[in-house]
């Protein structure tokens, strides 16, 4: 599904030029959960930004289900991320001013899609997040693992094939973020190919198949068959 | 996306934050306001210079001697202009479509009565002058058509002279004395009031011939001729020419019509209108900085949202249009409050003075809206060309 090949990315800072990706090549199959590990600055965000089409690779190809992702245009892309990608950010990136449920339909809102059929699915992904009587609070009467829950709605209505996550429990505590951790393994066991960043090694090996990043290199890759029956997640 | 979610999305963040809003919202609705106020006041005194102007009605002509349209003064009696007669007065009757013809001099005498006296402005005209001007004849009669040449000495007063010298006496049969000669009272007007700061009460009528005489002049100071309303007015005009070239064998005279004398009057209360509007546009121009400024601070503060929305898949082009529809939205209820706060201002006005004419039209009102809103569209399009432009990887980071 997913297939990276030579990737490099480097950034101009000043006269120095930073290579945040170095040659990568990665292949993510369909339904996969993959942990990216890594300390700060090893590139992995900037992975999940090119992954996500939010960033384009300096050199390198990026085939999504067999299409080079990397020469569309800007509308196209736009259009990819809205309908087969979903994200999920470390501090949930809801608008302050919508409530629960209208945050939830913003991405069907840019989609052109009809109110009634917004609020009916809104409603839907709302309940089985266990959120139905939070559908109009606003974000900023929502606790924290709420919000993120808001968010995971809000990343999965336009139900994506990939959904990227960026230190989606970075900003949380153990027992929420736990919760939320449960939620997009549920969504995984579904078949949505997960991907999730992480500097946390407690989260990063729940996932079958962790990467290391060092230096914008992939250092390893393991696939895990027995990391499946976590439960607990010590702080 | 549909209209009715860009509003709604703008709207939104319109109302998160109130104060701002109203603040950006005042600013336009005082541009608005001013521009509306001054035109309504602009043009209200527009109408109100052209009522005071057509009342006479629009189908005269008026005829001076002399040729304006050469710039050379006239050379006394070197001068090679003739005068013109009442002879020709006469002769422009025969003119198609002629309803009247009036022949005009004017002048100041002293006119007594038996026991007072008082100085006033002497009008020598044709027995039609009523009929011309459209004026009421009060008690009595007007002049009577007489031989042109040697017409009776009758006088009509006007209703403000009556009463000065007469009171509440009946006028009628009265001898009186203008300039030192004797007339006999027939008649007295109604009350026409000022029209453009001429007191037309203020007078006294006598037949034109005679006031040729008492102010020993042997020239008309004008002929003014009524056509039939809808005529062709150039077909008079040239008939007019005809007849005075072929008495007076070259063309010493100057014709101006009422059209004329609008088009004139018209062009120049265009301008006082548009310069109002142009000092009340200074205040709108304000406004329109305001939007600027508080939709440049509204892409910053909001840097995250807009990379949010980039990852959500949205369109450039949605991101200009939300931030595009916020700076509308401010301008257009600005619009609304400023022509709100400008017509009543303006009716208000008009009741604590209410010699000062108004008049609000419509057409000036949906100009007003149109303008406010193509002033968002402006003072809003920069700030959110920038939003839509933002990297969103750099826009999310930014928090």
């Amino acid at each position: 599904m997913i297939q990276l090949k030579g990737i490099h990315r480097t950034f101009q800072v000043g006269d120095q030029e930073v290579h945040a990706l170095n040659e990568i090549n990665l292949n993510v199959s369909p339904g996969e959960y993959l942990s990216i590990m890594g300390p700060s600055g090893s590139g992995k965000s900037t992975l999940l930004n090119l992954l996500g089409l939010l960033d384009r690779p300096t050199s390198g190809t990026y085939l999504l289900n067999n299409q080079d992702v990397t020469v569309l245009s800007d509308f196209e892309q736009a259009k990819t991320r809205r309908n087969k990608i979903g994200f999920v950010f470390q501090f949930f990136q809801l608008l302050p001013r919508l409530t629960a449920q209208e945050n939830v339909e913003l991405p069907m809102m840019l989609d052109g899609i009809a109110p009634n059929e917004r609020s009916q699915r809104a409603t839907e992904v709302l309940d089985a997040m266990g959120l139905s009587d939070r559908r109009h609070h606003r974000p900023d009467q929502l606790s924290g693992g709420q919000r993120q829950r808001v968010a995971i709605a809000r990343a999965t209505i336009m139900e994506p094939a990939i959904l990227l996550a960026d230190e989606p429990t970075g900003n949380l505590d153990s027992k929420s973020g736990l919760d939320v951790i449960k939620i997009l393994e549920q969504l995984n066991n579904k078949g949505l190919t997960l991907i999730i960043v992480t500097h946390d090694p407690e989260i990063g090996v729940r996932a079958k198949r962790h990467i290391h990043m060092i230096d914008g290199k992939i250092v390893e890759s393991r696939t895990d068959t027995i990391a499946e029956t976590k439960d607990s997640l010590p702080s | 996306m549909l209209t009715r979610d860009f509003i709604h999305l703008a709207s939104s963040s319109i109302l998160s934050q109130r104060l701002r809003a109203s603040l950006t919202i005042l600013g336009i609705a005082i541009g608005i306001m001013a521009v509306v106020l001054l035109t309504s006041i602009g043009e209200g005194i527009h109408r109100f210079v052209l009522s005071e102007f057509t009342q006479f009605g629009s189908s005269i002509i008026g005829i001076n001697p002399g040729k304006a349209t050469t710039h050379g003064t006239s050379v006394g009696i070197f001068g090679t202009e003739r005068p013109l007669t009442i002879d020709d007065a006469e002769a422009l009757r025969r003119i198609p479509y002629t309803l009247s013809v009036v022949s005009l001099v004017q002048g100041n005498a002293e006119v007594e009565a038996d026991k007072r006296q008082r100085r006033t402005t002497v009008y020598g005209v044709s027995p039609d002058f009523p009929a011309a001007f459209s004026l009421e004849v009060g008690i009595g009669k007007f002049l009577p058509k007489d031989n042109p040449q040697a017409p009776r000495a009758f006088a009509v007063l006007g209703s403000k002279l009556r009463s000065e010298l007469f009171g509440s006496e009946n006028p009628l049969g009265k001898k009186i004395r203008i300039g030192g000669a004797r007339y006999r009272v027939i008649g007295s007007m109604e009350s026409k009031g000022q029209v453009l700061g001429f007191d037309l009460d203020d007078t006294i009528y006598i037949p034109t011939n005679r006031a040729l005489e008492m102010f020993n002049r042997d020239s008309l100071m004008e002929i003014d001729l009524v056509y039939e309303e809808g005529a062709p007015e150039k077909e008079v005009v040239e008939h007019i020419k005809r007849i005075l070239q072929a008495r007076h064998g070259r063309e010493d005279f100057t014709i101006t019509t009422q059209q004329q004398m609008l088009d004139v009057l018209g062009s120049v209360l265009n301008v006082l209108t548009f310069s109002v509007a142009a000092l009340g546009s200074i205040s709108l121009l304000v406004g329109g900085v305001g939007i600027f400024s508080i939709m440049t601070i509204a892409v910053q503060e909001r840097t995250p949202e807009v990379g949010l929305l980039g990852a959500l898949g949205a369109q450039r082009k949605q991101i200009l249009g939300l931030f595009l529809s916020e700076a509308v939205i401010l301008a257009a209820i600005g619009g609304l409050a400023g022509l709100v706060l400008g017509i009543g201002g303006a009716q208000l006005l008009h009741l604590l003075i209410p010699a000062l004419p108004v008049h609000t039209p419509w057409s000036y009102v949906l100009l007003a809206e149109a303008i406010a809103v193509i002033l968002g569209l402006v003072a809003g399009v920069m700030p959110a060309m920038r939003a839509a432009r933002m990297d969103p990887v750099e826009a999310l980071r930014s928090e």
